[in-house]
């Protein structure tokens, strides 16, 4: 490697990483230098690799071959601990901390400064938590318990414990997908001072402008493969768009003329205290509605209370023109409403029941004969879903884990589907999938609204929103600020209301 | 992620192969009871051992739907407890069995719901609350009948606890037993209640997501736990013609030791109905094989105890061998590269 | 708001505030209540089920439990009776070094199960309450010794659990030294706090590199002796041994511990809570028949008060969580 005398030495060199997890090949051959004072982005779609580049930097995996090199010496990082030593810390998008002990003790935890005979200094402890949350622009209490701070204020516990321990190769794991355009901000400055005093960074995210505004350097990440790897400053914005995506984003959804049926899901004046308030909307039979904001705006808040899973304080929810009730899913699914939520594993499936038992577990009483579940009834239930929406299934009988991630998303959808909803919320419907399973997802989603079904889609990512949407509501801090029509909805329109920007309009 | 999960087929595998081991074990301890040791196949003796697993065999079934939930109740021998002290104080103080039996089970069934008020509406870890219960119910025994115990219970109904079937050797309760496996097999195993029970105990959130009432099913669960732990009470009573209130203390850990050792899940979402019986009827034959071999109740206090241990310590183990070998494969790769 | 730490938390303060409350009523009714012997009984009472209830505290801090302390404890009394049965004139210490001895050996076997094995506490040590019960019972049989009473043991091992010192009896000053010593580490120590970690979020935990399975496993050893010594010391003071002393403890011991404000599911509470909870409970047991209850109320009441006191905290983290989510709307709006 002499030849890389040119540039500064990097602090943290991966090279030709690969790892698999069972069948799937997750990183193929990733090389990757993080020299100090380098803000680095590592982009990709997800499923691209991303993820597994940060456990494998932080000791939470192993790779399966390749070299890890820090500052020139090669390493094994067979733990988190172990990274930790080496001065690697990672910031994750949901930081994991002891909600139960003290800002400072999350800091310190393990590391606590000690007075003699081995006793924890707690004065010391402090009052280094709270020099530490000074220089990172947020006075934290120090002995206040971590339960209950924002994922923003968390994130800076994280970072701080990262800087006590004298880590100079920080990984933030797509830090701002829950934060506030201010707190972004508020962390890009932490960022950049951090680099600006010798550390390599690297920042996961799929929001572009981040990466165009925090980075110096972007390698991009396609099927667990390195595609490109450049200077921020020479490569625009669609070049890396073409890169993530591996063809052209035109053509990308699917045209249809904007539904103008009646009114199916009518929402009025919903309520619930600390997520969302007065919320009114309608979504026509086959219209697609797009329902945006940030990640903690209340989008999902939203859905699970108007599908009756959360309760709500005051509003009404109508479908068809029925009234549903508070708080009662089963109600709400016996009446054409379901729900695809947000998280496939948590709330979508049951991973280690079957195929076919998921498919048919919103719907028990249907494929019941005399109050005896038909198993025939339930394997057919599953196989024409399955084929509707071209799901690649080795057999009905095997657990819904052993499905790929979007085999998995078209389980969920095929559940709800099969309940023959006349109102569609589907949260998040592509996150995490291959882009052939998303180019399903979008057609059928769109072919369904042909066929007369309101959907609501809430999604994070704005060009599915601004392809999918006959019509836009953005929301910011638990109230819908826009409501705009497909023309007149743009990227910058809606990034606007969702970040309480919005003018009169 | 789910990577690490084993494929579906491998599991159902595991559990099949889990019950298969239970019956043969079950198979070989009847076999070498009868061979080794005399009187152990005789017709009696096989009803004796049989009946003797009545309240035990009521219990486990009271316990499996909850466990299925990823739920416990260790509560259910002092309900039976508190309703036998019942049965006991109502009868002296001279009320008709018949008019005892109903109030003695509608008891059970609010000691029940009062669990589930607890966990179920105020949020309180199962454990906590039931071991609670544990205490709370078999104190309120001692404060309904002091620490005396009442006998002399109608020769007309004692029967019902202790006769056979005419011209069997099957005791009636073993039939009852039998027909309530019978009926929880069906509920668990065929109906749209049976699959919420997994779905709840393998993914509470998605079952809720799902439109199961996952509130009303739990509840109900620790109501005819409560009921059917009532109804243990009453031919523990009868059987014994004794009602004390500290019949039945300690039946919980046999309780839930049958329903793990038959290869249910304490997390929740696994087991089967059929591999409960099986452990029901293994436990039973190696008591009495124990007894007749004079091997004092206490010894067969440890063999419970280990036996508990034992059936969550199998499936850790295989699980742990299994993965070792897929790492050790795994960790091979990269060295054969260098 | 301050979070600052105080010397007594709320809950203890409640604690507190209960016990003199009850002590107040009792002794009005009958004054011998608080007089010197009805103090002295009340603390001795108190001393062995501190210790237990410490012992516990580490585990449940966790989140873990030990069911098995009651069969622990009377394996270990039985065995310091077994011990004067083969030679009444053992010193004390060989006693007391024995009985700890076993009692960790108990905890070891409970541990190694569940750090090693990954086998849920709740199962492993249900299995064991009736393994070491059943052991006990055993061995009763096996050497025909069904009951140990106190001219079979030495004078001096009676003296050592009936004496005071100053006053206080001996038996409360241990639980007051191992009380201490236990605050001591579980606040200052590294490895104390790691324990409150583990409790908290174990996932947390071990991304901060701490070995729980070794914590966990030496927390059990720990616990096992203190039952260990428990039950030296009940042999010491009971003087009279049979093979179930200590059955059902187990409740006792839980309602101690979470009527001290120990969270069941880990991360937080104190020793000195779950002690607090220790002397609350056997106040009220020495109170009932006072009071004109009968003494078989007790086990209802101890399982009354791990209800109350688990239905006390789920309130208070709701009003909490509710005051949290307060306070962000605030700053944010």
């Amino acid at each position: 490697m002499a030849e890389a005398e040119r540039a500064p030495r990097p602090l943290l060199e991966l090279c030709h990483i690969t790892k698999s997890f069972q069948a799937v090949q997750a990183l193929r051959g990733v090389s990757l230098a993080l020299p100090a004072g380098e803000v680095h982005a590592l982009a990709g779609e997800n499923g691209a690799g991303k993820s597994t580049v940060v456990r494998i930097i932080g000791g939470e995996h192993q790779p399966d071959s390749g070299v890890i090199v820090l500052r020139g010496e090669p390493v094994r990082l067979s733990s988190p601990l172990q990274a930790r030593r080496h001065g690697i810390a990672v910031i994750h998008q949901e930081p994991v901390q002891f909600p139960d002990l003290s800002a400072a003790e999350n800091v310190f935890m393990g590391r606590q400064p000690l007075r003699a005979g081995r006793r924890i200094d707690r004065e010391a402890m402090n009052r280094r938590a709270a020099e530490l949350f000074e220089r990172l622009g947020v006075p934290l209490d120090p002995t206040r318990p971590t339960r209950g701070l924002s994922i923003a204020d968390q994130q800076i516990i994280e970072i701080a414990k990262a800087l006590s321990g004298k880590a100079d190769v920080i990984v933030m794991d797509e830090p701002t997908a829950a934060l506030s355009a201010v707190e972004a901000e508020r962390l890009f400055t932490v960022a950049r001072g951090l680099a600006g005093q010798g550390a390599a960074l690297l920042f996961i995210s799929h929001r572009l402008e981040e990466v165009y505004a925090l980075c110096d350097r972007v390698t991009v990440l396609r099927d667990g493969a390195l595609v490109t790897s450049a200077s921020t400053g020479e490569i625009d914005r669609d070049t890396l768009v073409r890169r993530m995506v591996g063809r052209a984003v035109d053509h990308l959804f699917p045209e249809r003329e904007p539904g103008s049926g009646p009114e199916a899901l009518v929402v009025r004046g919903l309520n619930r205290a600390g997520a969302f308030h007065d919320v009114s909307f309608t979504v026509r039979s086959g219209e697609i509605v797009g329902l945006a904001g940030l990640v903690g705006s209340g989008r999902s808040e939203l859905a699970r209370a108007i599908f009756g899973v959360d309760g709500r304080d005051s509003g009404t929810v109508m479908v068809n023109g029925v009234l549903l009730p508070a708080a009662n899913p089963r109600g709400a699914i016996d009446r054409g409403l379901a729900l695809v939520p947000e998280d496939r594993r948590e709330q979508g499936l049951v991973p280690e029941l079957s195929i076919e038992r998921n498919a048919s577990l919103a719907r028990l009483g249907a494929v019941s004969r005399h109050g005896i579940v038909s198993r025939s009834s339930e394997r057919a239930t599953a196989r024409r879903w399955g084929e509707r929406l071209r799901m690649t299934v080795g057999r009905f009988t095997d657990a819904a884990a052993t499905l790929s991630g979007g085999n998995q998303q078209k389980l969920v959808l095929g559940k709800w589907l099969a309940t023959e909803p006349s109102v569609l919320i589907v949260d998040e419907p592509t996150r995490g999938i291959d882009i052939a399973a998303k180019v399903e997802v979008h057609s059928e989603l769109s072919r369904l609204a042909a066929e007369g079904l309101a959907v609501l889609l809430i999604s994070s990512e704005l060009p599915e929103v601004l392809g999918m949407a006959d019509r836009v509501l953005v929301m910011h801090e638990g109230r819908i600020t826009a409501d705009l029509p497909r023309e007149r909805a743009t990227e910058e329109t809606v990034m606007r209301a969702a970040t309480g920007t919005v003018d009169a309009a | 992620m789910g990577e690490e999960l084993g494929p579906g087929r491998q599991l159902t595998r595991a559990l099949v192969r889990w019950e298969t081991a239970l019956i043969v074990l079950c198979v070989l301890v009847f076999v070498l009871g009868a061979v080794s040791t005399a009187g152990f196949a005789d017709r009696d003796n096989i009803g004796f051992l049989l009946v003797d697993y009545t309240e035990v065999a009521l219990l486990a079934l009271a316990l499996l739907p909850i466990v299925l939930t990823g739920e416990i109740d260790l509560s259910v021998a002092s309900v039976l407890g508190f309703c036998s002290a019942l049965t006991g104080a109502l009868w002296d103080a001279g009320m008709s069995f018949e008019a005892i039996v109903p109030v003695v089970l509608l008891t059970g069934a609010v000691l029940g719901a009062v669990n589930a008020t607890l966990v179920v509406g105020l949020g309180l870890p199962s454990l906590a609350v039931t071991i609670g219960t544990l205490g709370l119910y078999r104190g309120l025994a001692y404060v309904v009948l002091g620490d005396r115990a009442v006998t002399g219970f109608p020769e007309s109904y004692r029967p019902l606890a202790t006769a056979v079937v005419p011209g069997t050797f099957l005791p009636l309760p073993t039939l009852a037993v039998a027909g309530c496996a019978a009926l929880a097999a069906v509920v668990v195993h065929a109906t749209p209640l049976g699959r919420s029970l997994y779905a709840i105990g393998l993914g509470k959130r998605t079952a809720r997501f799902s439109g199961i009432r996952v509130g009303r099913i739990k509840s109900g669960a620790y109501v005819v736990s409560g009921a059917l732990a009532a109804v243990a009470s009453v031919v523990y009573t009868l059987r014994y013609n004794s009602a004390r209130a500290d019949n039945g203390s300690g039946l919980e850990l046999v309780a839930v030791a049958a329903v793990l050792l038959g290869g249910v899940s304490i997390f929740g979402g696994r087991g089967t109905v059929a591999g409960v019986v099986t452990a029901l009827l293994l436990m039973a034959g190696l008591r009495n094989l124990l007894f007749l071999n004079d091997v004092t109740n206490e010894i067969q206090n440890v063999i419970n105890g280990l036996l508990l241990i034992v059936s969550v310590l199998v499936p850790v183990v295989t699980d742990l061998v299994s993965t070792r070998g897929r790492r050790r494969g795994a960790v091979r790769r990269p060295t054969e590269i260098r | 708001m301050t979070w600052r730490r105080r010397p007594l938390s709320g809950r203890e303060l409640g604690i507190v505030f209960a016990l003199l409350v009850l002590v107040a009523v009792t002794t009005a009714v009958n004054p011998a209540f608080l007089g010197a012997q009805g103090l002295h009984d009340l603390f001795l009472n108190a001393s062995i089920l501190t210790l237990l209830a410490v012992g516990q505290t580490l585990l449940v801090i966790t989140r873990n439990i030990d069911l098995s302390v009651g069969s622990t404890m009377g394996l270990t009394a039985f065995l310091s009776g077994q011990i004067y049965v083969a030679d009444h004139d053992t010193p004390v210490i060989a006693v007391l070094v024995a009985g700890i001895a076993m009692g960790a050996v108990c905890g070891a076997v409970n541990g190694a199960l569940v750090a090693a094995a990954k086998v849920p506490a709740l199962v492993v040590t249900l299995g064991t309450l009736y393994v070491f019960r059943g052991l006990d019972y055993g061995w009763a049989s096996l050497t025909g010794t069904r009951q140990v009473n106190a001219d079979q043991m030495s004078g001096q091992f009676l003296a050592f659990g009936s004496g005071s010192v100053l006053g206080v009896p001996r038996l409360t000053l241990i639980a007051i030294v191992v009380l201490v010593a236990v605050n001591y580490v579980l606040r200052t120590m590294r490895s104390g706090r790691e324990l409150y970690a583990i409790g908290s979020n174990p996932h947390a935990a071990r991304l901060a590199g701490i070995p729980a399975g070794k914590r966990i496993l030496a927390v059990f050893v720990v616990s096992g002796a203190l039952v260990g010594l428990a039950g030296v010391l009940h042999a010491a003071y009971f003087g009279t041994i049979n093979a179930s002393v200590g059955s059902g403890e187990e409740l006792a011991v839980v309602a101690a511990v979470v009527v001290g404000g120990v969270a069941i599911f880990g991360g937080s509470g104190t020793a000195m809570g779950a002690a607090l909870g220790a002397l609350l409970l056997t106040t009220i047991t020495g109170a009932l028949p006072i009071l004109g209850v009968p003494a078989l109320w007790q086990r209802a009441v101890d399982g009354a008060a791990l209800l109350l006191s688990i239905s006390l905290d789920r309130a208070v983290m709701a009003r909490l969580a509710s005051r949290l989510r307060r306070e962000r709307n605030a700053r944010h709006g």
